[in-house]
């Protein structure tokens, strides 16, 4: 039986092991530990744990049915609000989200919801088992742009109604960010992401890959001369930024970006893919959110000493407790409070260190957190190879400058509604980080969730 | 799947394949470029358009053998296929974008280098069609490597042709033919484009500077996605960092940082590196020498 204060274990990679390769770290539930974790549900009446998942999840019947033993009516009861269960129950941040709300979490440890859809999903992806789709076409096209997170999610809603979907995506790959993003060691490509996109294709979703939207046609092109009614953009985040500092044009500079899209998009960290990746010997990953946490894991399993340098305190880290905790297990050292100065270049125009100052925290900012501020003559040098700046993303013009009355914001996000993602343009819905900035991968699935709605509300007036 | 419909060997090393891909061929205008990759592990290769056709759906590349993945592509033959084929990217000519009849009060200087002859046919033919006759020059290391001559005779005012070992047409530099042009024969040009190895396009940029003539270039440092995402392209240009994929390709040559966009590009060219493509290639130029950018 299942101790009612706390979750039941889940399995994981250890540590010295995992850092050496991009298998998955967490190895998910068994069914016996997942109704053993589903018995500690209380099935409350007012489900917190509903509200706090920006998909609205029926999460205390899906557990009820995991509880029976019944995993494929319990898929059936996830596949109603989300269409990405296997990547949700892997990537989503529970603990301020469902788990965050739910009652148990009172008291002891909250039920282990994350974990739950992991297992739930993973069985319908070994069963096959298919997602309902709809009895009848209702004739209507809509386009949606982007294959990731928001776009599927979109798609897939819009497929169950009877609408005729095309994705478009610009790469060559289908999964935008859960393929160019997030490492294979915590999102398996061909187990897990490939399988779960297959299944909204199974939805009469149609793909086209390698189409950049606002290049190889455009918004307005696709309603006027392609035949599609409404278009939902979720084009993702965009162009990596930078500090501004000298030598951030070296070489063995780069965007996480641009590191991570190697290692995971292109494959570079196997052989047998021909893309070639600087592994570096010492690399320090600049930012701290959970690209930051990715990059430098990523660097670890490549085999460098990896510095996470970052410009407040760990209490202030925006990564999700769970990945410092994993990057730290895995050896990957923290230089808190300490922030770049310079890059330090060779003859070559190649990275040889980097020039920091330490900081410390004075008042709250703008965003509520105490600003960072340097401590006069604590500059110091490291010695490094490699730098990887993690330090967000501005929207990508490519569409916004290319559609008539498609309006942005100061920031250049496109501007649309939250309920149900309409834009300033007619039949033009929007959502994800194209809309938000980055954000994560559940929020974007919420924004896709509420576009389908609008364009379903929108096309069934016309 | 995108089916090459014809693949020639226009000269030692480089290459020129139709390729059909209906959806580039509607959109793609002179300056752009696209993205081929050959198969599920292949590399995402960035290749400038050299032609297009949009009512057959296809879109002429030219390419030249400088490692792993365009030896591969030097393989294929018509009929087989590029798994993947994205496009266009970048931003078109400035010329394209320009206002007709100011354009055709231009006069326009064309400096091509090597397989930067490809990316300046299409402009020079654009310009063409639209009843202006630009000047081009078209420099190569000997008569073996020039591509595209007879095509450019047809589409070119004047057409000056010069390679580095004087085998065919001039002898010497391409920044000889400017100076000869300008200085020499007094012709006056309002704007230079210059395409080819970043250090050609430095060197002419040099000169030009002193002439006095604004110059823009087409830059080709390594890219990723091409669409913005990575960053891998960026370019110093004057005092900001600029993208060559989608603020680019083209840049005013003034403002290009050239020596660091040179080291830039052989990023990945380490000793090892260099020492394996010697292995496979035997002793021939790959780009990776030091002198001439790694690029093309």
């Amino acid at each position: 039986m299942a101790d009612m204060l706390k979750k039941v274990p889940v399995r994981e990679q250890d540590p010295k092991v995992r850092a050496t390769n991009f298998e998955e770290v967490c190895l998910g539930y068994n069914q016996e530990e997942a109704m053993d974790e589903a018995t500690r549900c209380l099935n409350c009446k007012n489900a917190k744990c509903i509200e706090g998942c920006p998909v609205s999840i029926d999460i205390p019947g899906f557990v009820s049915k995991v509880k029976e033993g019944n995993i494929e009516e319990a898929y059936q009861v996830i596949g109603k609000s989300s269409a990405l269960p296997a990547v949700c129950g892997r990537v989503c941040p529970q603990e301020s989200q469902c788990e965050g709300k739910c009652i148990r979490g009172i008291k002891g440890e909250p039920v282990s919801i994350g974990k739950l859809e992991r297992f739930v999903a993973d069985y319908a992806l070994e069963h096959e088992i298919k997602p309902v789709g709809a009895e009848s076409m209702n004739g209507h096209k809509v386009a949606v742009i982007g294959s990731g997170p928001s776009g599927l999610t979109c798609a897939g809603d819009l497929a169950k109604l009877g609408y005729d979907v095309t994705v478009f995506e610009a790469l060559h790959e289908l999964g935008g960010v859960l393929v160019y993003g997030i490492p294979e060691f915590r999102l398996p490509k061909q187990k897990v992401v490939a399988k779960e996109i297959a299944k909204v294709a199974d939805l009469g979703v149609k793909f086209e890959k390698n189409v950049v939207i606002g290049k190889s046609t455009t918004i307005d092109q696709l309603l006027e001369e392609e035949g599609f009614e409404a278009i939902f953009i979720g084009s993702g985040a965009g162009l990596p930024m930078f500090m501004g500092i000298s030598g951030e044009n070296a070489n063995g500079v780069f965007s996480a970006n641009e590191y991570l899209t190697r290692s995971n998009l292109m494959k570079a960290f196997d052989d047998s893919y021909d893309t070639p990746i600087v592994a570096g010997t010492k690399v320090a990953v600049v930012g701290g959110g959970n690209v930051a946490m990715d990059a430098a894991r990523t660097a670890k399993r490549l085999g460098a000493e990896v510095h996470v340098v970052y410009r407040r305190s760990e209490a202030e880290l925006p990564a999700r407790v769970e990945e410092v905790h994993h990057a730290k297990e895995e050896g990957i050292i923290f230089d808190l409070l300490t922030n770049p100065k310079e890059i330090l270049v060779d003859d070559n125009g190649a990275v040889k260190g980097m020039k920091v100052i330490k900081m410390e925290l004075g008042e709250p900012d703008a965003s509520g957190r105490r600003r960072p501020v340097e401590i006069p003559g604590s500059e110091y040098e490291i010695e490094l190879d490699t730098v990887v700046m993690s330090l967000g993303t501005s929207p990508n013009p490519l569409i916004s400058s290319t559609t008539k009355g498609l309006d942005v914001n100061k920031r250049k996000c496109i501007i649309a509604t939250e309920e149900d993602g309409k834009t300033s343009k007619a039949a033009v819905y929007a959502g994800g980080d194209a809309v938000t900035g980055a954000a994560t991968v559940i929020l974007a699935m919420g924004a896709g969730k509420a576009g389908a709605k609008g364009i379903h509300e929108y096309l069934s007036q016309k | 799947m995108y089916k090459i419909l014809k693949a020639e060997k226009l000269a030692d090393k480089i290459y020129l394949m139709d390729v059909h891909a209906p959806r580039v061929a509607a959109h793609c205008e002179p300056g752009q470029f696209i993205i081929v990759k050959l198969d599920e592990k292949g590399e995402r290769i960035p290749l400038t358009i050299c032609d297009y056709d949009r009512e057959a759906g296809t879109v002429t590349i030219v390419f030249q053998i400088v490692g792993a993945s365009t030896e591969k592509f030097a393989q294929l033959q018509a009929g087989d296929s590029f798994r993947d084929f994205t496009g266009p990217l970048g931003c078109p000519s400035e010329l394209v974008e320009e206002d007709m009849e100011s354009l055709k009060k231009k006069k326009i200087l064309f400096v091509a280098g090597g397989v930067g002859a490809a990316p300046v046919y299409p402009q020079v033919k654009w310009l063409h069609e639209h009843g202006i006759d630009a000047d081009v020059i078209v420099g190569s290391k000997t008569k073996d490597m020039l591509i595209l001559e007879k095509e450019m005779e047809a589409v070119a005012g004047n057409l000056y042709v010069t390679t580095d070992d004087g085998s065919y047409g001039r002898s010497g530099m391409v920044t000889a033919v400017i100076e000869e042009l300008v200085n020499d024969m007094g012709n006056h040009y309002d704007v230079c484009i210059a395409i080819g190895p970043m250090i050609m396009m430095k060197f002419v940029c040099l000169l030009t500077k002193k002439l006095e003539l604004p110059t823009v270039v087409s830059m080709n440092p390594i890219m990723v996605d091409g669409t913005g995402m990575c960053g891998a392209c960026r370019l110093q240009v004057g005092d900001a960092i600029k993208f060559a994929c989608v603020d680019g390709p083209e840049f005013d040559g003034y403002l290009v940082d050239f020596d660091q966009a040179m080291k830039r590009s052989q990023m990945y060219k380490t000793l090892e590196g260099r020492a394996m493509l010697k292995l496979q290639e035997g002793d021939t130029h790959h780009g990776g020498c030091g002198n001439c950018g790694g690029d093309n």
